[in-house]
Order: structure tokens, then sequence, then C-alpha cells
């Protein structure tokens, strides 16, 4: 009895939160326009149903005078449609300033947020980028959920961004 | 029915005179954004009827008639309204979080009959029909006339949509803020609040000015008025449906003719 329940324990464990990281590298590219502006790109998990699963990241211009950025949230069009349009922005922990050009690496604490309320299964990823004056690209990288286990993945984009590449650890 | 013939014989004193001025042409709303985030953000609307979608060169929208309602269903006013030669512009602000419609209705009696080889016509309200003894005319048609321009524009998520219960329109199944191009789309027609079966719609893509071919699409209301399409594009469509039957007013029975136009953005899916 005793020794069923010493294995019963690290299977509980493996379905429950577990502290982890979920690394995220989102390449935005140099580009050579007239007027640049850096994008406005959100990050967030889709499941096998195509419903938002984790709200991960929304990079905007933040501290804009009367909240100027979020007129143009609704530009990162499937995230608005998605959850954007449903929040009271800005969101504490997700909100966050645009990024520049180049490698940007955003790392999330998979026991923390709605991360760690994913069952685990098969998941998308999906990182969508809308600049100013310029173009919009969505990247999604399907990935499984199996907490405790190490996965890298990548995707890459064509315009508006560049490799991205998950990274998920112990 | 009294109160149905009363209630008509008001929309008909109010806006007999617009009704039927622009009906060869296409009437239409269109929103600088049908979508819209932040704080107090607003929207720039032109109002015209034309030819070529949506390019104002025919006469403006009488700013008179427009109502704005807001998702609590207040009416709000247009703001720096401008009246031009080909269109009327005007701005919103959505100061509720929600679905806005911009909408043009109106309603009203004309007649028609034949003096030797001549068509006479006449507008006006019931009581005028018999007080002027059209309504003894040889061979009078009398037709009730109603027609509705619209759009909608969401800030923030969509919200419910209540029907006037009065003439042609369209119901959302489909929230009319949350088109996208490659899935299906799904409203619902009813003329007085009655699901409207069988009635013919064509919708047209802007922009026909640049095609040989405006490519109407059309289609048609099932028997429960529902109907159902799919557009392969994005962009933003005039849709138009229009219905004839009869009314009943005060024991007469009339022709009624009802119209209704939406102008809906598709976005890329």
């Amino acid at each position: 009895m005793r020794k069923v329940l010493m294995l019963a324990v690290p299977v509980v464990m493996a379905g429950a939160a577990q502290a982890g990281t979920l690394e995220l590298s989102v390449e935005i590219p140099k580009l050579t326009v007239a007027e640049y502006h850096r994008p406005y790109l959100a990050i967030w998990i889709e499941d096998a149903n195509g419903k938002v699963a984790a709200n991960l990241s929304v990079w905007y211009d933040v501290d804009l005078k009367d909240n100027e950025g979020e007129k143009w949230l609704k530009d990162i069009r499937q995230w608005w449609r998605r959850t954007g349009r449903t929040l009271d922005m800005p969101v504490d922990g997700v909100s966050s300033p645009t990024k520049p050009p180049g490698k940007n690496t955003v790392k999330f604490d998979t026991a923390k947020g709605s991360i760690a309320n994913l069952a685990p299964g098969e998941y998308k990823i999906i990182v969508e980028a809308s600049r100013e004056v310029g173009g919009k690209e969505l990247v999604e990288i399907p990935f499984k959920w199996a907490p405790g286990t190490e996965t890298t993945a990548s995707a890459s984009g064509k315009e508006e961004l560049g490799a991205i590449t998950l990274k998920l650890t112990k | 029915m009294k109160t149905l013939a009363k209630r008509l014989l008001v929309a008909a004193a109010v806006v007999s005179l617009t009704v039927g001025a622009a009906h060869a042409h296409r009437a239409w709303f269109v929103a600088s954004s049908t979508v819209v985030s932040g704080d107090n953000p607003w929207v720039t609307v032109d109002g015209a009827v034309s030819n070529n979608l949506f390019f104002p060169d025919h006469r403006p929208m009488q700013i008179e008639a427009i109502t704005i309602t807001a998702p609590d269903g207040s009416v709000v006013k247009p703001q720096n309204a401008t009246v031009g030669q080909y269109r009327t512009t005007f701005d919103v602000k959505l100061e509720q979080k929600g679905t806005y419609r911009i909408a043009q209705a109106n309603s009203g009696l004309n007649a028609s009959w034949k003096e030797g080889a001549e068509t006479k016509r006449w507008r006006g309200t019931l009581a005028e029909y018999t007080a002027q003894g059209i309504d003894k005319k040889p061979g009078v048609e009398l037709t009730l006339s109603s027609r509705r321009v619209e759009t909608f524009v969401t800030n923030g998520a969509p919200s419910d949509l209540k029907a006037s219960g009065k003439g042609l329109e369209l119901t959302p199944v489909t929230h009319p803020n949350d088109l996208y191009a490659g899935e299906e789309i799904t409203f619902k027609l009813t003329d007085n609040g009655k699901p409207a079966a069988n009635v013919e719609v064509v919708m047209i893509a802007g922009g026909d000015r640049y095609r040989e071919e405006a490519g109407e699409l059309k289609l048609k209301s099932g028997a429960d008025g529902t109907l159902k399409f799919k557009l392969e594009n994005a962009g933003m469509y005039w849709l138009e449906a229009e219905s004839k039957g009869t009314a009943s007013m005060e024991g007469k029975t009339l022709n009624s003719m009802s119209t209704y136009v939406a102008v809906l953005e598709v976005l890329p899916g």
C-alpha cells in the first residue's frame, strides 16, 4: 500500500504547476524604411480548439499621454479579436513597452499566471506583430505542453518578424 | 392596428421628403474605423449617396435624419457635422464600450396613378391621402416605403444589437463588427420584427470604380430569414436588401416596400 502511494506522488506532481521557464526569443528585423516605428506585438498561447489559453505579453507604447498607445492595440488584429478587446488595459505582467530591432528574450515562470493552469496537451504559441505605417505578421509555433519536460521549437517570420524560438526548461 | 397607423403617420409626416429621393443610387455610411480601442476613441463618418462605392459623387446624407445609438441604447449626437456638396461628415466619440449603430431610418407613404398617359405621383400622410381625395384617383396605388441605412462601430468587445422592429432589418447572428474573410457569416433578416423570407440581398465590395464589373454577390434569405455566406476577400462591403409586400393601415391594404442597407467591414481572417 505504501509503495503504491510513493509511486503515485511523482505522477501527481507532474500534472500540477511546476516551476520551470518558458523562454521566447523574438527577433524584430531591422528594416530600412522611410518611417520606422517599433512594432506593437502580442504573445499568447492557444489551445487545440483555437481558444486563448494564456495571455503572455503585449508590447505597445505603454507610457504615452492619455493612454494614446491603447488606441492602436486593435491593430494587433488577431490578438485583439481573441483576447485583447475583452481586457482592461494595462494588464499587470502582460503590458510591456515596445522593443527595439534585434533579438528580444522574454521569460515566463511556468508556475505563475495563466501558464500555471495549462493542462498537458497540444498548444501553439503565437506571436503577432503590427507596425505603424508598416505591415503585420503572425507566427505560430506548435508545441506539446508536458510539464517537467524540456522542449525547443522555432519558426520564422518573413517581413515583420524574424526567428522566433521557444524554449521550455525545467 | 390603430397604434401602428399612428406611428406610421408620424413617421410619414416627418420624413416623407427623403424617401425615394436617393433610391436609384447607393446610400452609405462609412466609418473611419469599425473596430476601435483605447480610452474614449473617436471615429469620423462619411455619409453619402453615390454611384461608386465608397466615393461621394451625388448627394450628401441628410444630417437631421441620422441617429447614433450607443451600446446602452441612448442616443448620441454627431459632432463636428458638415454637410458638403457630395457627402456629410461627422465625428462620433465612443465613450462606452460596445457597439454603436449609426443609422438613417425613414418611412413614408406615396401614391401613383395614371391620368391619361401621364403617371402622377404623390407623397404625404394617410390623413392627407383621403383629405386630398387621392384615394379616389382611378387605379391609385398606395405604397408604404421604409428605408434604413446603417453601419456599426465597436469600441472593445462587440455588444448585442437590438432590432427596431420597423421595416427590413438585419439582426446579427454573426456580429457585424466581427466579420472575417473566409469565415461563415450568418445574419437574420426581419421585416417589422418578423423573419423576412426569400429576400434578395446584394453585396458589393467597395472600390468598384477600379473594376470592370461591380462583382455583385447575390444572396437570398431562407424561410426563417437566415442569410448565410462567406466572403473570400477582406474589405468594406455594401449590403442592400429589398422586400416588397403588403401592409394594412386603418383597414386599407397597401403595397409596402422596404429597403435595408448596411456597410460592413470584413477583416482579414
